[in-house]
């Protein structure tokens, strides 16, 4: 027809079969809810083990039921043994860091969002992409045979020290098998996480929508972009340090273990390594770690605030200059791990001045979200309301590192429960909540439908008090000099009067971890009966809401988007309605 | 719908000013050369993704390196360990193996498909045979009685040249796939991709192994 431009109607054809749609698939929608599952499974895992943490802290002695199936020496008689208390933290940080924290919001929703919101058709590599997912879930099902193993999972904490973590079987339960496999289940994670960060940044770079500049993405895109880059550098350090610490364990070697070791009356044979070499490596990938971990959640803030604002996000560019800072700051810091090492003085400055330094874009970002909500029309949806607490949680958990990046107050606070409180704080909840307004605000996309607005009304409030009940009290426990990683306070006369306090920290556990059951019934229940979703409930402008609900195979059924404007054109003078799509031609003043 | 013909869309007439924002943020040009045919990645996207995992590799041997410092640094115990002879011709083939890639893609170039797969299945079989080359050190050093935990050092020998050889049989991987792919490369214009990402790998590889050597030679 003459006229017609010939807009690509060709259509990816979709796989058939189940297999190819939903096992081995190749669409970077289908991975990403794959990774969101892995990672949904991951932090009922994690829950479970941090309510019997919390129930043996309070009560040593409870017998609690099928817990001696599953392990006979960890917990005769269903009553935890300190050495398996010591298993269940190091299991819980483990899944927890990297099995949640690192994967839902990075691959989950990244994988799910990167490419549309840049208007492509999926990820650059997605044969890549899926075997990124499959090497991850390998990592994963290693990981959880710790558990079912006769000796039990290792109890070196996820930071896995040696020589406690390096010396094998003698140091303690678990820390034969158990140990090797959590480090080749880390290998196997660190592996996939490097393939997965490729394929973000080749994305990023490269396959962005005509008009689509770099300073015209969404502030989530920024955030998956470096977050990628952070990941690329950081865990070839961690597998790096892996390698290592499995060659000292099996291969004999002694890059970790010092000279002239005893270890349950066993002479050690090894000599001349060091801990401390340990320390910096884990550390140097440490650091970056918890920076991918809040990252997305920072980006996903950003763009919930603005869309629930109807205003612009306040300051787009010092946004992404300060999630930049924070990614190239958080390779300088790791040394604040470290203080009581026996560092050099000087050294532990420069360390605490650079981590002082990492507080100023955080302050900038913190201020700009302030920024962006002040005088707005505001609507509460739960996403928005899961938005604002991230910046709560962002705040408090932030402002604890304040002091623990102080030497000389850290050499006090270094391994108590003020160190906890400040970490659960800002990754343990702040990010969680990232993950929990990103599920919310991207459902409906997702799946078709709604999720109930009722059951997660209930769900942030609960959650957001009981976080606060469980974790500020950690604060003072810590000023106390309440160690952390201790299975039992009855030996010690100091923590005695503290016992009232995780009473209190256990109940609001239980009471917090019950209501997750409601987000779980209201994820499901919603996905089935729900409500239907419109193409954009939200009115946002970014480019996955103009398309179907769930989108199609490959995403914009042939078309290709042109962008015209930035992603938060909200309330702009003289625009048809209170905001304006990014791939609208729409002709406003404030367009550019 | 049939196969698509579709080039480019008619936006493309905007290709002046888009991708600036109107801030001149430079934006790596973003998709004015993605020609949608099928899920069509532009070759560029390849070479980045070989780049940001030479980085990664590049961490991975910075932290080794840093290791290697430090432990040697910190302790009293490093005995200097004696470098197989055999190291320098195998650094020879590696680096002829660089040579000889860059023939192939020479040749692939000027649409000499033959040579293109000949100068291949030389390089191919120099990278087996500096692999090899690899194994007869380590077996002298075991007539030696060094063996991976006998010193510090030869952990660190061990560890570098196990790392590097475990990279460069992905490497030798990816080169018997580009032989046994030769004919195709050589008439379809973006399998041509393959070679380039795989001859960045090469070379690289290459360059580590000289980092590695200069390494044993000054540190060990």
């Amino acid at each position: 027809m003459a006229g017609v431009h010939a807009e690509a109607v060709h259509r990816h054809e979709a796989p058939k079969g189940f297999i190819r749609r939903y096992i081995f698939s190749l669409d970077h929608k289908v991975i990403g809810i794959q990774y969101y599952f892995l990672a949904l499974f991951s932090v009922f895992v994690g829950l479970l083990l941090s309510i019997l943490i919390r129930i043996h802290l309070v009560w040593p002695q409870a017998k609690i039921p099928l817990l001696e199936l599953l392990s006979r020496t960890g917990a005769p008689g269903g009553v935890i043994t300190p050495e398996y208390y010591l298993s269940l933290l190091t299991m819980h940080g483990t899944i927890m860091v990297f099995f949640v924290l690192t994967t839902a919001p990075q691959s989950g929703f990244g994988n799910y969002f990167l490419p549309i919101q840049i208007g492509a058709e999926d990820m650059a590599f997605p044969r890549l992409n899926m075997l990124s997912f499959w090497v991850t879930f390998a990592g994963l099902v290693v990981l959880m045979a710790a558990f079912f193993i006769p000796d039990g999972p290792p109890i070196s904490g996820w930071t896995a020290y040696p020589p406690l973590s390096a010396v094998g079987g003698a140091s303690g339960p678990g820390e034969a098998v158990g140990q090797n496999l959590w480090i080749i289940s880390i290998a196997i994670f660190c592996v996939a996480s490097m393939l997965g960060a490729l394929n973000f940044i080749a994305t990023t770079l490269d396959l962005r929508a005509h008009g689509l500049s770099l300073m015209r993405m969404p502030l989530t895109c920024w955030a998956w972009f470096i977050t990628a880059i952070l990941a690329l550098l950081s865990f070839a350090v961690l597998l790096a340090a892996g390698a290592l610490l499995l060659l000292d364990r099996v291969g004999g070697t002694s890059f970790f273990v010092p000279g002239g070791l005893i270890v349950s009356d066993k002479i050690i044979k090894h000599s001349g390594g060091s801990p401390l070499l340990w320390q910096h490596l884990f550390w140097f990938f440490g650091h970056p770690e918890v920076y991918i971990a809040i990252l997305p959640g920072m980006g996903v803030t950003s763009h919930i605030l603005s869309t629930f604002s109807r205003k612009p996000i306040f300051g787009y560019k010092a946004m992404v200059v300060a999630m930049g800072a924070i990614g190239v700051l958080g390779f300088v810091v790791w040394g604040h791990h470290m203080f009581i090492s026996g560092m050099s003085p000087y050294s532990a400055f420069a360390f605490s001045v650079l981590t002082m330094a990492i507080a100023v874009p955080s302050a900038i970002k913190t201020f700009n979200w302030l920024g962006t909500i002040l005088g707005a029309k505001l609507r509460f949806p739960t996403p928005m309301l899961f938005a604002l607490g991230f910046v709560s949680l962002f705040v408090t958990g932030g402002l604890s590192g304040i002091f623990l990046g102080q030497p000389p107050i850290d050499i006090y606070f270094h391994d108590t429960y003020f160190v906890l409180a400040h970490f659960h704080m800002i990754m343990g909840v702040a990010a969680i909540f990232g993950i929990f307004a990103g599920t919310y605000f991207w459902f409906p996309k997702m799946f078709g439908r709604m999720l109930n607005e009722t059951m997660g009304k209930i769900h942030f409030w609960v959650t957001f008090v009981g976080v606060y009940a469980i974790f500020m009290p950690m604060h003072f426990l810590g000023l106390e000099g309440h160690p952390r990683r201790y299975s039992e306070l009855s030996g010690f006369e100091f923590l005695k009067p503290l016992l009232g306090v995780h009473d209190f920290i256990s109940h609001a556990a239980f009471i917090t971890g019950a209501i997750q059951l409601v987000f779980l019934f209201n994820l499901f229940w919603s996905m089935f009966k729900g409500m239907k979703a419109a193409e954009n409930p939200w009115e946002a402008t970014t480019l996955e809401w103009t398309v179907p609900s769930p989108p199609p195979h490959d995403n914009f059924a042939g078309r290709h988007p042109v962008i015209y404007r930035g992603a938060y054109e909200f309330s702009v003078p003289g625009a048809e309605k209170d905001y304006v799509m990014q791939d609208s031609p729409e002709k406003v003043e404030a367009g550019h | 719908m049939g196969s698509t013909t579709l080039t480019k869309p008619e936006s493309a007439a905007r290709l002046d000013d888009f991708g600036r924002g109107g801030r001149g943020f430079d934006d790596f040009g973003g998709g004015d050369r993605w020609v949608p045919e099928r899920h069509r990645v532009p070759s560029r996207s390849y070479m980045i993704a070989m780049a940001m995992a030479l980085a990664a590799i590049v961490m991975l041997f910075a932290a080794f390196t840093s290791a290697l410092v430090v432990r040697k640094g910190l302790s009293y115990d490093w005995v200097s360990m004696p470098m197989p002879r055999v190291l320098w011709l195998n650094t020879a083939l590696l680096l002829l193996s660089s040579l000889t890639l860059e023939f192939s893609r020479r040749a692939l170039g000027a649409h000499r498909a033959e040579a293109f797969a000949r100068w291949l299945y030389v390089t191919t079989g120099l990278g087996v045979a500096f692999v090899a080359g690899q194994l007869l050190a380590w077996r002298e050093l075991a007539a030696q009685g060094v063996y991976l935990a006998t010193n510090p050092s030869s952990s660190f020998f061990y560890l570098f040249t196990a790392a590097h050889g475990l990279h460069l049989l992905g490497g030798i991987a990816a080169l018997i796939y580009l032989v046994v792919r030769a004919g195709a490369i050589a008439l379809r214009k973006q399998r041509r991709t393959a070679v380039d990402v795989t001859a960045l790998y090469w070379h690289f590889m290459d360059g580590l192994w000289i980092y590695i050597l200069f390494l044993l030679m000054t540190r060990f």
